[in-house]
Order: C-alpha cells, then structure tokens, then sequence
C-alpha cells in the first residue's frame, strides 16, 4: 500500500494504482475521454493532466503510478487552461452538429464543452471528412466524430479478444477502422459502441427513437442466454427503443450482439395479440427437401398473421376469440378429456423463457389442478 | 443435470461467474463459450490474459482455440474415452487428492481401478488426439490449484450424456477441484430461465427444489401446502410425451413458450405427434411453428412486459421489470394459469406476482431468504435459506448434499448412430452467435438476419473437395430420418468427416435429421451424433 496527497487530502491505495485510481477513490473529478477502469491506461487525451510536486512539468494521472508520500494536484488556473487548449483543439476538427447527434446529452466531450464553457473555437482548420459506406446492421460509424481515444480499439482487442479494428494512417488522416478500410464485419458485441464516449460510434437501430426526453430506463435481466446479463431498456412511449447495461452488474457492462442489438421482436408486428381458436383441420406445415428457397420465411403481420391479409393461410386456420371464450373452450375440452381418458392424459410443456413464478404457477397448475407429472421443459435441448 | 445431482446431491454450476476469471486452469469441453454464452466467453478470456492456463477439447475448431494453450480436437462422442485417459495419466502420476478422497466421496478404489484399461495410447486410438496432448492436459489440470471445468451441450446432448457428465465429475473429484472458490465444475445453462424452469419443478420427476415425486414424505408435504390429492407417478418427459402422443396414449398437451415442432430432434415425428392429439394449447408471443398446429393459441407477453425473477447459470436469482404494455390483449403467462386455474375450480389468487416466489421458498427452502426486496440492485444465489442469508456463490463448501459424493465407474461407448459407407458424415449441431434457438425471437429482427441471413452446413475442406462441392453450393444432407436442402460452407472449423449445422432455421431444419435416440437416464437426445450423407444439389 502507498499512501499520498490529492489537493492537499491524504489518501491510501494498493500498489501499482494510478494516481487517477486515487483521485478517484477520494471522489476527486479529473476529467478524461480515453480512460476506462477495464482497459489498459492510454494517456491519448492529456485532459487527466496533473501536477506532482518536484516534477518539472504536468504528467496524465492515468498513466502515472501513486507513490509514496507522492504530492499531487488536480486543478489550478494553469491545468484547467492547458485542458481547455486541449478541449478546443479536440473540438477544432469536430461537427458541432450535438443538435441531431444521438449521444447528445450522453457525451463526455460535450459535458466537458459545456463545463469550459467552449463557445467559439480559436482554431480554425482542416476537417476530416468521412463518407459513410459501412452496410453493417448494428454500428453506427460517424467517424467524423471521433477523437481518437483508442478505447474502441483497446475494448475490441483487451476484452472481446477480436481486435476488429485499429489506429490507421497518420496524422491528421489518423482513423480508427477494419483491415483495408472494409466495412465492419466481427461479432457485433457493440463492446466499441458501450464505451464511445461521443457520438462517434451508435446503434443503427437507435436513430431517431429518442435520446433522453422523456426516456426511462428500467433494469431488468436479458431474456436470451443463461449468463443472465443485467440489461437497462431505454423506453419512450411504450417502446423499447435501446438497451444497454450498467458497470456495476454481474456482467461489468458487458453484452453480446443478441442482449445489445436484439430487443426489436419486442414490437414486431407479428406478435400475437389476441386468442385464436382453430376453424379447420391441422394440414400443411410440412418439412420437405423441395423447399425451393433459402430466404427465411416472410412475416406473418398482424396477430401473426390471422389479421393480416384474406390470402394468408392463416386465416382460415384460426378465429380471433376473447379471453372468455377461449377459456371456456380450454376448460370444457381439458375437462372431457381428464374424464374420459385420466389426468395423465394430458402433459405440459413449460419454458425456460418464462420466469420463476411462471413455472411454479405452471407446475403447480398441471400437478395440482390437472393431477398428474407430465411436466417438462426443454432443459435437454 | 441429472448426472451432477446423481454425485454430488445437487445439479447446477458449482462457481459463480465473477469467480471465472480468477482459475488457474480452465477446461472447457463441449462449449463453444464465446458463441452460446458470449459474456462467460469475455470471463474466461479475461482469466487467460490474467496467465491461466487454457484447455480447450472440441471437435470443431471454436473461436476460443485461438486462446487455448492446448486443443483437444477429440472425433465427437469420444469424451469418455479422452477424460478417462486423462484420469488414466493424473491416477499414474499420482496427482490425486487423497485426504479430499477419502473424506468426502466413496467408491474410488473400484473407480481407480477401471481406469487401468484407459491408457493413452488407448484413448489416442478412439479420439484421434496425440496421446503427448492427453499427458499435457492431465499434467495441466491435475497440477493446478483453482480450476474449473465448462462444459453444455457438447457434452450432455449423447445417448451417454449422463456418463460424460460422471466422467467430468470424476475429473473433479479424484483431484479434490470442488467445494472451493474459483474450483469446480460448472455446466453452462443454455437459456435465461432453463435453471429457473427446473428449480421450479418444471421435470417430471420432482416438485420444486428437486424433492421427489415418488417419495410418500414429500409428496405429503405438497398436498398439504396445496391442498389437494396429488399423483406419485414419475410423469413424462418432453421427449417421451411426443411417443406417447404417437402410441395415442397422450390426448392432450399444453404448450407455453416453448417450440418443440422445431427444437426437437427428428422434427418430422414431433409434428406428427403434435397433430395426433386430440387437443392442443398453445402459449406464446409468435404464432410459432408449434402455434400453427394447435386449436387454441394464447397470446403471451414477452419478458419486457412483466414482473417476476429469472435464475441465471450460477443459480443467481434476479429482477425481471416490466418495462411495456403488452401488445393488444396478450397477458402474462402467469395471468393466463391463474385465470385458467380458477375456472377448473382450483383457487390461485396472489396480490403481487412475488408472492410466488415466497410460496416457493415455504416449500424449497434454499429460495426462503430471497425475496424482492433483497434482490432490487443485485441478484442472490441460492442456497439462500434465511432472509439474513447471503447468498452461496460456489457450491459444496464443507461437504455435499448427500454426504459424501459417488465416483462412477464409466466405460466408453460409441455413439448409437456412427457413419458408414451409406451415411459417411458425422452430423452435430448447435447454435450461433447472431441467432437464438428456434430463432422465433431473433429471426423477427431485421440486423440479425442481414448477418446471419441462411442455414449452412459446415463442411471441411477435404472433404468438400473429395465431394465436389464449393462454397454456396447447395446440398442435400439426408439422415435415416429426413432430408434438407442446404447451402455449403467450406470452414476448417469441424474435423475431418465430421459437418455441423446450426440449428435456428426452420427452411433448413437440422433437426429434421437428428436422431431420438435418449439417454436413459435423463432422456436428452443425441442431437450431438448423428449419420448423415451429402449430395450435390446445383452448381451455383
């Protein structure tokens, strides 16, 4: 352990920590746009510039180990303005477009704008441009945006372990992109999009659902895998419009394409919405080596498809019902058919999609009400 | 699961995820981690980064290869053979946990003695792994001091499912790796709440928290919580429901969420059962593929729009929040038993959907402490008896549930359906990254099919061009079963003789192939094993 003094406070700390891991400890703010506390120190933004006594000139906390009887200070007229220099230059090749921008209001480099009060920039110079090409379905790339912080690469490289993406060409032409320029093609985990800290990196599917007016969030638990990722959905007006994920859950932020990018069957349309009753008898739906296509089947639209159009077989398989109704036929068929052949007649299938009480309730219903323990789910699948 | 709560008293992961990456050694048979529990992947990536060493054992050439320090690329359905020849080699450099031995298991001198036969040059004969790799791997894991073993359905998905589970059990227990933090043996469950479905009580063959239903005791005890007779026949399981739909002796079924019509093996036979019943509820969010074959079809609410907890891989037991309304008139599932229930004249009324786990833990007392209020922020893992509980994040501290754990003298076994001269291929299937199970969820997502728009066959380059076939190339792929059609793609990923087929898509089913034949012990399918052949359809 080592113990030194931030702004003039004592504090003790590990060995091998920064002097950012102190400053943070003491809940001292020193800003930073390249820091992340998972991946490896990168000092790229010089915003987490502190001074250390008996140092000649200000050092990046991030990148400096704490040392013994170690004195520091995070702020003084000369750092905050060497930080607002570094701010403006950052902003002097930026679009100044945070009115359509999907981050605003969620980005570190605005908060910061904001906070030195970056008004008018007194650099003034070439701009990169960037033409969007990439035809993934799940990124967003506005590179244009990007300040080149490195923690898209390094989260890419250090946690997901793909390295998708790296540093390119130099200079003012430095970008950040896949081999060759391509268009990016990895697992789309959206690792790069969770730590963006601009509007450089965003979910395709997040444009123009809505940022923080009148968005709420609810936490919850991702309803694919069984690592059981806590998940955050943004909603705004009874729609799911994003997900993301805290660092302080089980999962560290962390999410894969399906926990990040798949929520859209939320509000599919071919959700079903109300109780079908057959009208005639079960035929078709049959597995056959001639299936002509390889394209997945088109959507069935409205109540899956019972709704939607008078040509769709569905139609005259299935009656929309209410609730009573189907209910009654439920119980009168479950009734005969206990009597006539026994309960163990019948079976339930319940599953693993559904939560706990779900299945006790389903359980309990086929032991208790229908007597018997064909009960099951698709634990072996 | 059956396999685990056989020897140690109790089925589930024995470590927690956040004890992942502190392993010295990691072993993982049988998972393509990264693609079916993708953040477990980042964990265990994370742990090789922090110097542990990596085993991997799988047929295919997985992602998480390009991390191991060694790859046991064993033929599939060898796993027998391979972990016991590992034993063969840790009992022979006497690297076993003889204080661990005999104070917590029984059996061992019979166990030790059945591996004699498994040499490595044995086991290099059936898996086609160099014997040198079957010695590294035993020395790597018999030496280390907190490992952990991965395994899913590469591993129980057999017709000796059960017995590779006893092998890997056996592994863990003659080195002593249990009962410790970041040491263990953990099966990776496959979706959100399948731990939840079967703490719950959800198998035929036990009530919540896995008390028998054969046993007078404990039934007793049910009928009295809930007031009713209840039966002490073992019921059936979802496979042998579908032969006993087929012998006419199951009239009716009740589905909820769930699509067997799809998610079975030999699909054809399912649907056939399916249609023979006499009556058929169907409950879900899409008119599935299960859906279109029954006369009622109830319209669900998916987990956005409901309250409740689901129970993760490491029997973490979390908050599920209803964030939207659902859509048109669909209900929770809960909503629809409760209604059901009280129209069969049975009572289920409950103020709050939480007061059905506290019923549960008046009856499983492992869920007692856990209630919604403890578990606002962060998640509890039960064992969590008393509302002062914490929680148990690993499993067998101090002993096992039933005293003291069994070794299991296991022999290798082929599989039941291996290649021949008129079905040369091996085929196994399994999921992908981008899509999930019967893909009636992802499959409704635009992104999802852009990058993962087709089934495809995997086929190794060998024997691609000994077949003639190129990438795109559409092929026949025919069973004893069934046929598909199906596009080629040319990967160095299966192992020679060997095809894999993901099994999300319904125009090119996979499990239209696969065989039915159990395990007869906890009745999984061989959906890992089975033979098929392959003919060119048309050029492309």
């Amino acid at each position: 352990m080592v113990t030194l003094t931030i702004d003039g406070k004592k504090v003790t700390v590990r060995k091998l920590s920064t002097v950012l891991d102190a400053a943070r400890k003491l809940n001292i703010p020193i800003p930073t746009l390249c820091h992340h506390p998972e991946l490896s120190p990168y000092g790229g933004c010089r915003l987490c510039i502190i001074e250390i006594k008996d140092l000649a000139r200000p050092v990046t906390a991030c990148t400096t180990f704490a040392r013994e009887g170690m004195e520091v200070i995070t702020t003084s007229p000369y750092l905050e303005k060497l930080r607002k220099t570094t701010l403006e230059l950052l902003l002097s090749d930026h679009p100044n477009d945070c009115m359509v921008c999907e981050r605003a209001g969620d980005c570190t480099l605005q908060e910061l704008a904001y906070f030195y009060d970056i008004r008018e920039n007194r650099f003034v110079g070439e701009k990169r441009p960037f033409i969007k090409k990439d035809e993934n379905p799940f990124v967003e790339r506005a590179m244009e945006k990007c300040i080149l912080c490195g923690q898209c690469v390094r989260v890419c490289d250090e946690i997901q372990g793909v390295g998708a993406i790296d540093f390119a060409y130099r200079g003012l032409k430095t970008k950040i992109c896949p081999p060759f320029e391509k268009d990016l093609d990895c697992e789309f985990c959206g690792q790069c999009v969770a730590v963006c800290p601009t509007g450089a990196l965003t979910g395709k599917m997040w444009a123009q659902k809505g940022r923080q007016q009148d968005v709420r969030t609810v936490d919850t638990v991702c309803p694919y895998c069984g690592c059981g990722c806590n998940i955050s959905l943004h909603v705004r007006r009874n729609e799911v419009i994003r997900v993301s994920s805290k660092e302080d859950t089980i999962n560290e932020g962390w999410l894969c394409a399906k926990g990040r990018f798949g929520y859209e069957f939320i509000h599919n349309s071919d959700r079903l919405t109300k109780p079908l009753i057959r009208i005639s008898p079960k035929e078709g739906f049959e597995f056959s080596s001639q299936s002509p296509s390889f394209n997945p089947p088109p959507g069935k639209g409205g109540n899956g498809g019972v709704r939607s159009s008078p040509l769709t077989p569905h139609n005259s398989r299935f009656k929309e019902v209410s609730w009573d109704e189907a209910f009654d036929y439920i119980a009168k068929r479950l009734k005969e058919i206990k009597d006539s052949y026994g309960p163990d007649s019948i079976g339930g299938l319940s599953s693993a999609r559904c939560t706990n009480e779900e299945n006790f309730l389903f359980q309990k219903f086929i032991r208790a009400v229908i007597g018997t323990n064909n009960v099951d789910h698709c634990a072996r699948y | 699961m059956a396999g685990l709560a056989t020897v140690f008293g109790s089925g589930a992961m024995t470590n927690s995820i956040p004890e992942v990456e502190n392993h010295d050694v990691i072993f993982v048979i049988g998972s393509n981690t990264t693609e079916t529990h993708p953040i477990i992947g980042i964990k265990i990536k994370k742990a090789v980064r922090k110097g542990a060493e990596f085993i991997v054992a799988d047929p295919r050439k997985i992602d998480l290869v390009r991390f191991a320090n060694i790859w046991l690329q064993h033929r599939p359905g060898t796993d027998v053979a391979l972990l016991n020849s590992m034993m063969h080699v840790i009992v022979r450099e006497d690297l076993i946990d003889k204080k661990f031995i005999e104070t917590w298991t029984e059996g061992f001198k019979s166990f030790k003695e059945s591996l004699d036969e498994y040499t490595p040059e044995r086991g290099e004969k059936i898996t086609g792994i160099p014997q040198k790799d079957i010695i590294n791997a035993a020395l790597l894991y018999g030496n280390a001091i907190r490992p952990g073993i991965y395994y899913t359905m590469g591993i129980t998905q057999h017709t000796h499912g059960t017995e590779n589970v006893y092998t890997i059990a056996n592994l863990a227990l003659m080195t002593g790796n249990l009962g410790r933090e970041s040491t263990g043996v953990n099966p990776l469950r496959g979706q959100n709440n399948v731990q939840g479905a079967t703490d719950m009580g959800c198998i035929p063959d036990c009530y919540p928290g896995y008390q028998k239903v054969n046993i007078p005791g404990i039934k007793q005890k049910f009928e009295m919580a809930w007031g009713v007779k209840l039966s002490d026949k073992i019921g059936l399981t979802a496979t042998e429901m579908t032969q006993a739909a087929l012998k006419g002796k199951l009239k009716a079924m009740y589905i909820m969420g769930e699509n067997p019509a799809l998610s079975d093996p030999d699909i054809s036979h399912t649907i056939k059962a399916l249609k023979s019943l006499e009556f058929l509820v169907v409950q879900d969010i899409f008119l599935t593929e299960t859906a279109e074959l029954a006369d009622v079809v109830l319209p669900a609410a998916c987990f956005a729009e409901k309250d409740g907890t689901f129970t993760n891989t490491e029997r973490r037991v979390q908050r599920v929040r209803k964030a939207v309304d659902p859509p048109g008139e669909a209900k929770e599932d809960s909503w629809i038993i409760m209604e059901l229930a009280n129209m069969l004249g049975y009572k289920m009324r409950y103020n709050y959907i939480g007061e059905v786990l506290l019923e549960a833990g008046k009856v499983w007392p492992a869920v007692a402490g856990i209630t919604y209020r403890r578990i606002e922020k962060i998640g509890l893992q039960w064992p969590c008896p008393t509302l002062d509980h914490p929680g148990t994040p690993y499993l067998f501290k101090g002993g096992f549930p039933r005293g003291k754990a069994a070794f299991t003298t296991v022999k290798y076994r082929p599989s039941e359906e291996l290649p021949d001269n008129e079905y040369p291929f091996l085929l196994s299937t399994g999921r992908q990254l981008f899509q999930y199970h019967t893909g009636s969820m992802t499959r409704k997502i635009d992104a999802m099919n852009k990058v993962s728009p087709e089934a495809y066959i995997e086929i190794h380059p060998d024997d691609a061009k000994q077949l003639g076939v190129n990438d795109g190339n559409a092929v026949k792929v025919s069973s004893r079963r069934g046929s598909i059609e199906i596009k080629v793609l040319i990967s160095d990923r299966p192992v020679k003789g060997m095809v894999f087929i993901p099994f999300h898509f319904k125009e090119a089913a996979a499990n239209v192939l696969t065989n039915t034949a159990l395990d007869p012990i906890c009745k999984i399918p061989e959906l890992k094993v089975c033979a098929v052949k392959i003919e060119l359809i048309k050029q492309t």
